[in-house]
Parts: C-alpha cells; sequence; structure tokens
C-alpha cells in the first residue's frame, strides 16, 4: 500500500524548473510533457494556429510569385477598393473600416479573458457577443466589398484593370480568410452561451465530451480570434497597401 | 537563476495593458493607413508598411495571445517555424523572376 502511495502523481507542484535557455532545452529533453505550464488544450489551439500559418503563408507567397512574374501591371488597390463617398472617391476607405471593426473585435476579446479569468461570467459572455457581432459586422462588409468587385466585372479569371491573377488571388485570400472569420463568430456564440449559463461555474459537463470545462476555454477561444486578426494585419499590408 | 513552478498558470493581467496595447492597434492601423492615403511611394512605403505590421503583430502575439509570458519551450515552437517560411520566400523571389524573364524573352513585353 506504502510502496503504491509512493508512485502515484503527486498533487503538488513538481520541482521548479528553471526558466530561459537553459529551460528551454530542460523543457524539450525526452521522456517529459514539453508545455510545462499550458493546458493540452491550448498547446494544441497553438499548433493548430501554427499550421494555419503555414497555410495563410503559403497563400501570401502564391500571390506573390504571381504578381511578380506577371508582365502585365497589377491593377492599384488602393483605386480599385475605392469607395465614391459625397461625390469624392475615399481610396480603400472601406478596408480600413473593416481594419479597425476588427481589431476592436480583439480588444473586446482580449477583456472577455480577462473578466474570464476573474470569474465574471456575465461580463464575459457579454464581451464575447460583442466581439461576435463586431466578427460578423467585418464578414458583413467583406460580402459588400465582393459584391461591388463581382458587379464591376471581377472575376477569377479577368478583371477590367490588369493582371488576371488579381481576381484569383483576391476571392481565395479574402475567402479563406472571411470562412476564418465566420467559423470564429460560431466558435464565440457556442462558448459565450456556456459562460452565460454558467456550465463554468457549476463545472456542468459538456454535451459532446462529458468533461468539465473551466474559464480557459474562454483563452482559448481568444487564441483563435486574435489569430484572425493577426491574419488580417497580413493581408492589409500585403494585399491592400502593396 | 530565476525559477519558475511547472503547473498551469492562468494569464491574469491588468486591464489597464489591454487598454493601452489596444489603442497602439488603432494608431498603427491609422498610420498604415495614411501611408495610403498620402500617397507615399517607393521604399518608404515598403519600410513603412512592413515597420507597422511588424509592430501590430508582435504586440497582438505578444500581449494580447499572452506570448510574452509563457515558456520559451513554447515560444520558440510557435515563433520559429513561421521564420523559415522566409527561406521559402527566397525561393519563390528567385522563381518568379526567372518566370518573368522567360515569358520577356519568349513572348515580349505585352501578350
Amino acid at each position: 500500500m506504502h510502496e503504491s502511495a509512493k508512485t502515484k502523481p503527486s498533487a503538488t507542484p513538481a520541482l521548479p524548473r528553471p526558466s530561459g535557455l537553459s529551460g528551454f532545452a530542460a523543457d524539450w529533453a525526452s521522456d517529459q510533457r514539453t508545455f510545462k505550464n499550458v493546458s493540452w488544450g491550448k498547446a494544441m489551439m497553438w499548433i493548430f494556429l501554427l499550421s494555419d500559418t503555414f497555410i495563410f503563408g503559403c497563400f501570401l507567397l502564391a500571390y506573390m510569385t504571381a504578381r511578380m512574374s506577371t508582365t502585365v501591371p497589377w491593377p492599384n488597390p488602393s483605386e480599385v477598393f475605392a469607395l465614391n463617398i459625397g461625390g469624392q472617391e475615399v481610396p480603400l476607405i472601406l478596408i480600413a473600416i473593416m481594419t479597425f471593426v476588427l481589431i476592436s473585435s480583439s480588444g473586446t476579446m482580449a477583456m472577455a479573458v480577462n473578466f474570464g479569468y476573474r470569474r465574471d461570467r456575465r461580463k464575459t459572455a457579454a464581451l464575447m457577443l460583442l466581439t461576435a457581432l463586431f466578427g460578423a459586422t467585418f464578414v458583413g462588409m467583406q460580402a459588400f466589398e465582393w459584391t461591388k468587385l463581382i458587379s464591376e466585372g471581377v472575376r477569377p479569371w479577368e478583371n477590367p484593370w490588369g493582371a488576371a491573377q488579381f481576381g484569383s488571388t483576391f476571392f481565395m485570400i479574402t475567402g479563406f480568410h472571411g470562412t476564418h472569420v465566420t467559423f470564429g463568430v460560431i466558435f464565440l456564440i457556442i462558448i459565450a452561451r456556456k459562460v452565460w449559463r454558467g456550465d463554468f461555474d457549476q463545472e456542468r459537463r459538456g454535451f459532446f465530451t462529458s468533461r468539465k470545462g473551466n474559464y480557459e476555454i474562454v483563452e482559448i477561444t481568444g487564441l483563435y480570434w486574435h489569430f484572425v486578426d493577426l491574419v488580417w494585419v497580413f493581408i492589409f499590408a500585403f494585399f491592400y497597401l502593396w | 537563476m530565476a525559477q519558475t513552478a511547472t503547473h498551469t498558470e492562468h494569464q491574469q493581467h491588468p486591464i489597464k495593458l489591454y487598454l493601452v496595447v489596444w489603442g497602439l492597434l488603432f494608431v498603427l492601423s491609422l498610420f498604415s493607413y495614411l501611408v495610403d492615403y498620402l500617397h507615399v511611394q517607393g521604399y518608404l512605403r515598403w519600410t513603412l508598411i512592413l515597420l507597422f505590421m511588424v509592430l501590430k503583430a508582435g504586440l497582438i502575439v505578444a500581449i494580447f495571445m499572452h506570448m510574452a509570458w509563457e515558456r520559451l519551450a513554447l515560444v520558440y515552437a510557435v515563433l520559429l517555424p513561421p521564420i523559415l517560411v522566409l527561406v521559402f520566400v527566397a525561393m519563390m523571389v528567385s522563381e518568379a523572376n526567372y518566370t518573368l524573364f522567360t515569358r520577356l524573352a519568349s513572348f515580349g513585353a505585352a501578350p
């Protein structure tokens, strides 16, 4: 009896680990869990986001290669995405508003994570729903932008202003990003509902996994949401401003 | 040497920090929009675009995604692989230049 009790994993924290580079080497050394103070859920979200980085990285690379190798001039995004407001062409204004909407949503999401760890369930749920609302607004404006461009004759194989590859890269990159935002909105609404209902205060078991959740899921949802904002930072710089 | 416990930690930071970063992201976005609005061209344009992009991405990853407080094992696992994509970029720049050269050489300047 006594011996088996000794081999049981102890509930108290193990030995303190070194930090810095020697901590990095110690964590990655063999026969142990690598990511020490991160739950598996958070580690897996990071690994997923890393793979998603490669997907968007390859899209932007394909866009760069197409734009660099074409002999036909590339359409000027500043003019293509201009909006006529009060009889004046304002360059890139819709994209700028979309950028501000997405940054605002990132801010409300960061606040939601903070209130989640304070176990303030109402504020957390409200801020997550506000984030979802900003996200839905972003997708709505993107739908408007697509409609405008399609009505002006932009297709994946042609457009009125220059290199044909403009349409295909535009629809592929912004389409994939918009899909990510849409999934993020759905993800946010599902978790916000759980937070609002008090699932993480009453340790209610999940419908699908039968496991007890906790407020860390708000931070994991937040990681995904901030990533969507992060990808937009790169798309804004390389596709719209370049 | 600083010691760190290994149990799962919650990321709890003052709200003021998030508000400051939020404000900075707004200002940086405004700056990158102004680069286009004021018709800055040439190398200055590309430098400014890349500078604001890297600053915004850095703030989001470090503060909003809490990377600044994670252990190096996770930081390096997530941040080093995307940097290696730059090698791929270099390869594709060379490839694109070659494609452009063959197009100009074989088909003339305009189709």
